[in-house]
């Protein structure tokens, strides 16, 4: 491939950004100085160097982390050196929203506005940051501070959220909540002062780290979890502490069992998928243990990007190990010597801690070539994402951590098949995982006497809006929507007000799913059920909503959020997200197209292309949750 | 002694048959129904393949026979019974059982939107098969509401992913309308016609030129053809062979003669006779198809079914064409 590059030279820093990920330059040819003895009548290029394709989402953060943007002489130095078509580079780079192809302030306030948030003030905290900071996007007068609006942070039990970026030789990414205008511009300020931001430092000792779980987990140290039972009561940034609370045996189990064993016992726990799909999780390792083609792929989702979902968050957060050791079950199942663990790129604390418990492990010889001595070899890879819901769809996700564009391919063939560069590859969310050790250590028939015939194990759910206690809730699957509120504090309502007559809709499922109103309180959260109701518990959102939501706001929200997360490969989906959001803006502004009535008709039939023509799961579900709004009439005829 | 091979003092004696080719693979045919209809077609071959086996018409915009399946346009959907959704005919391969229904109210109302969709946000004036698929359909694009107010030059490639500003009630329907790039003298880039199919894209990659000088940059709504940093042709990578005006669907890349003949009102295919020759620059020998009007080329293109171009061209045989109309001052042209 002939690259054909026409930026002048990218600064000294841009380049030290680059190499610090990549090591030096090779050659003349891969960007470094021209050297006529060494450079001259070689061949380069070929299948070597167009290998490395996958390093480029890698490559562009090492530079938006180290400078604040992604110049031009930038993204040409990085396409010299990963043999990538400038025009290709600049298409992957344009893709993320935490990417920046314009100079952008090296200090960035993301503050959400999204669903969760606006419920408790996101939009005056947007609102005074522009009166006070100035407009979304504008630099501060030094040029030093900006801030931007961004879809959910995933820190919705503890809303309103912003996430602040610090580029620089040591950069810096927290995501903070709750936060009014005042603390966002206080962080910023400090920031600027060249004082770190992070409270997740050394600073704080393993016991103040450990405190906070209580924030984001309620039940965290109650006895009788399965799945956060470690959360708040074992140092998430020590194997040692994990090994002594039962860690590791379920992979010493899984090494005697052997794979076929291991694969035996996750389809009779009867574990379904928890990332919204319900696929079961046996008949998937078994497709890919069967499946023809080497290497194989183990890919760990956490791209939870769901508006309203935060779970996956909490366990990487708190109980990271778990999903190394998962991840290493899974690939000794299914036969794969390589894992990539995709984690959302809002997450920085996640990802502090799952560097730190692969490399803990990885010096144990929990990963490497001979984990604990049975001669197999297992090596995982944390890549982070860069501001795209797209990605958290499988196909997706196996472009961008190919150096792609995050498009969705079609189906088939599936994963199971053609995954991961075009290999077979198992892909699992993180609560899927998490479920595993549990599993080989009580024993798949045991995990599927829990919860329901349809509906086996443990389930988390994310309980957000108007309740008390909003965090996540671990229940048997077949608990009450009524109890889990319950658990999670119960909504708050005016004395002698019943809970019901408080409630006016709960969203389940998050942004893709479905409202619902109080009458389904008693329905038991399975997937079954929830099927029978026309719902879905997606990803695990329960966000309940009171009389005084603004719900018209909130569905213009949501539909805000598919046009602006939709990859725009597919018509439907590209125009079907803009109609969509302009339709239901005519109709809160009172100027229908004819009359309200033949704008929901119109609505519908929108609804209906993007679910029946649209490629992948994003538009085939963009409309659900506000087609049901207008079923449960809160969209008024 | 007797296990010591003889010595061949000869070649063995050749056999009577002159070498044969090897025996073909036999092609497995696949049965599936369409529209009720059995239908017995190649393995591998796609529900369109099938379709036009079978003469069932079945609208395309992405498609095309010479570049990789892209299933971006979604105008090709049918039903496929105990698929959940509907399913791309132009990509989807045909498995043996396999049961299509094409004209369904489900199908037909997926199409008919999907036509609506893109009619209402882009240009399809110069379209060639638009007309006849929204009256095939009853595509009504002013459902949306009109068309709202075309943005500034080079606006759409500034937008960021994830940062568009709110629908705010008005009762116009955004569109991809922008001014034409005109930066070169061979071809011009309406993006106002651009359905974004990819088939550019394609071409420009790894279907035909690896020249890769284009890609789709942006997201959602926002995304769009574009060079890195949206620089203009003449600083891109682009070796200007014209793959790209050969496979766009919608006139959104044009020759440069075409469009301003076109802006002149002079453009007239009803006038034009198209006459197939073979390239004079190189050995190669690719098939051109001369489009003449008034005794001036025009525009021109190669047969998709070339065996020797698949329709792809090089910059010499597509615009190289000038030296052709040099003729004396003053002589009559010829007939």
């Amino acid at each position: 491939m002939d690259i054909h590059v026409i930026a002048p030279l990218a600064s000294p820093a841009e380049r030290a950004a680059v190499d610090a990920l990549l090591g030096p330059p090779s050659s003349g040819w891969a960007g470094g100085s021209r050297d006529s003895a060494n450079d001259g009548h070689v061949a380069r290029g070929g299948h070597a160097a167009r290998a490395e394709r996958d390093l480029l989402l890698p490559a562009l953060h090492a530079v938006q982390d180290r400078i604040g943007w992604i110049s031009q002489p930038a993204l040409a130095y990085i396409c010299r050196r990963l043999t990538v078509p400038p025009a290709e580079a600049y298409g992957v780079a344009t893709f993320y929203g935490l990417l920046a192809t314009r100079e952008r302030a090296p200090i960035v306030a993301h503050v959400c506005d999204d669903i969760a948030c606006r419920l408790v003030g996101a939009e005056e905290v947007c609102s005074d940051l522009a009166r006070t900071h100035g407009p979304a996007g504008q630099p501060s007068a030094d040029g030093q501070t900006t801030w931007l609006r961004s879809p959910c942070l995933g820190l919705c039990e503890r809303a309103p959220a912003a996430l602040f970026t610090v580029a620089g030789d040591a950069p810096e990414q927290i995501g903070e909540a709750p936060i009014d205008a005042v603390g966002v511009i206080a962080r910023l300020a400090s920031a600027a002062a060249g004082r770190p931001i992070a409270i997740d430092g050394a600073s704080l000792s393993a016991e103040e780290r450990l405190a906070d779980a209580r924030i984001s987990v309620p039940q965290a140290g109650d006895d009788g979890l399965q799945l956060l039972a470690r959360v708040g009561r074992v140092d998430p940034g020590s194997l040692e502490a994990y090994r002594s609370a039962g860690g590791y045996a379920a992979l010493n189990r899984a090494i005697e069992l052997g794979p076929e064993a291991v694969i035996a016992e996750v389809t009779a726990s009867k574990l379904l998928g928890r990332g919204g799909a319900a696929f079961p999780t046996g008949r998937k390792w078994a497709g890919v243990r069967a499946a023809q083609g080497s290497p194989k792929y183990v890919v760990c989702n956490a791209d939870e990007s769901e508006p309203g979902t935060f779970k996956d968050r909490a366990l990487l957060e708190h109980d990271p190990f778990v999903l190394i050791e998962a991840m290493t079950i899974e690939a000794f199942a299914t036969g794969a010597s390589r894992g990539f663990l995709y984690l959302r790129g809002e997450y920085p604390l996640a990802a502090s801690r799952l560097r730190n418990a692969i490399a803990l492990a990885s010096a144990a010889g929990l990963l490497g070539s001979d984990i604990l001595g049975s001669g197999f070899a297992f090596e995982i890879e944390l890549r982070i994402g860069a501001g795209a819901y797209i990605c958290g769809e499988e196909t997706a996700l196996f472009n961008s951590i190919e150096g792609k564009r995050g498009e969705p391919r079609n189906k088939p063939p599936f994963p199971v098949e053609v995954g991961l560069f075009g290999k077979p590859t198992a892909v699992n969310n993180v609560e899927t995982l998490a479920n595993v050790p549990l599993i080989l250590r009580e024993g798949g028939a045991a995990f599927a006497t829990i919860g329901t015939e349809g509906s086996a194990g443990p389930k988390l759910f994310c309980v957000s809006g108007h309740v008390r206690r909003p965090g996540i809730y671990e229940v048997p699957f077949g608990t009450t929507l009524r109890a889990l509120l319950e658990l999670a504090g119960g909504v708050p309502a005016p004395i002698g007000v019943t809970a019901d007559d408080t409630i006016r809709t709960i969203l389940l499922g998050g942004a893709a799913g479905v409202f619902v109103g109080p009458e389904v309180l008693d329905t038991p959260l399975t997937f079954e059920a929830t099927r029978a109701i026309g719902a879905t518990l997606g990803s695990g959102v329960v966000m309940v909503f009171d009389r005084t939501a603004d719900l018209v706001g909130t569905l213009r929200r949501i539909a805000a959020f598919f046009r602006d997360e939709s990859c725009g490969q597919c018509v439907p989906c590209r125009v079907g997200t803009v109609r969509q959001e302009e339709l239901l803006a005519r109709l809160a502004a009172d100027r229908p197209h004819g009359s309200r009535a033949d704008e929901l008709r119109l609505l519908g039939q929108i609804g209906q292309a993007m679910r029946d023509a649209s490629i992948c799961g994003l538009g085939q579900t963009a409309s659900s949750a506000i087609e049901s709004a207008v079923r449960a009439g809160i969209v008024p005829a | 002694m007797s296990s010591v091979p003889p010595i061949q003092f000869y070649p063995p004696a050749r056999s009577s048959q002159p070498p044969m080719p090897p025996e073909a693979a036999r092609v497995v045919q696949v049965e599936l129904t369409i529209d009720g209809r059995t239908v017995s077609v190649p393995a591998g071959s796609t529900i369109l393949d099938a379709c036009r086996a079978e003469g069932v018409d079945t609208p395309t915009l992405c498609y095309l026979e010479n570049l990789t399946p892209i299933n971006a346009c979604r105008v090709c959907v049918v039903e496929v019974a105990g698929s959940r959704v509907l399913a791309p005919a132009c990509s989807r391969k045909v498995e043996p059982g396999m049961a299509v229904q094409t004209d369904t109210e489900r199908v037909r109302l997926s199409r008919k939107v999907v036509l609506e969709l893109l009619g209402s946000s882009v240009d399809l004036s110069t379209a060639p098969q638009a007309p006849a698929y929204f009256a095939r359909y009853g595509a009504d694009p002013e459902r949306f509401g009109a068309a709202a107010q075309p943005a500034a030059a080079n606006e759409r490639d500034g937008l960021e992913a994830g940062h568009h500003h709110a629908a705010d009630g008005q009762p116009s329907a955004a569109t991809v309308g922008q001014p034409v790039k005109i930066d070169n003298e061979l071809y011009v880039r309406d993006y106002s016609k651009c359905i974004l199919c990819y088939k550019c894209v394609e071409a420009c990659g790894v279907d035909a030129q690896n020249t890769f000088a284009i890609a789709v940059a942006g997201r959602g709504f926002d995304a769009r053809i574009s060079t890195e940093w949206n620089v203009g042709l003449p600083d891109s990578a682009c070796v200007y062979c014209g793959n790209c005006i050969g496979v766009c669907p919608t006139g959104a890349l044009m020759f440069r003669s075409e469009y301003e003949m076109r802006e002149a009102g002079t453009w007239d295919e009803a006038a034009q006779t198209s006459t197939d020759t073979i390239c004079p620059y190189c050995g190669v020998g690719c098939t051109l198809s001369l489009l003449v009007q008034d005794n001036e080329i025009v525009k021109v293109t190669s047969p998709l079914d070339s065996s020797v171009t698949e329709g792809h061209l090089c910059v010499k045989g597509r615009f190289g064409f000038s030296f052709v109309q040099q003729r004396e001052p003053g002589a009559a042209p010829t007939t």
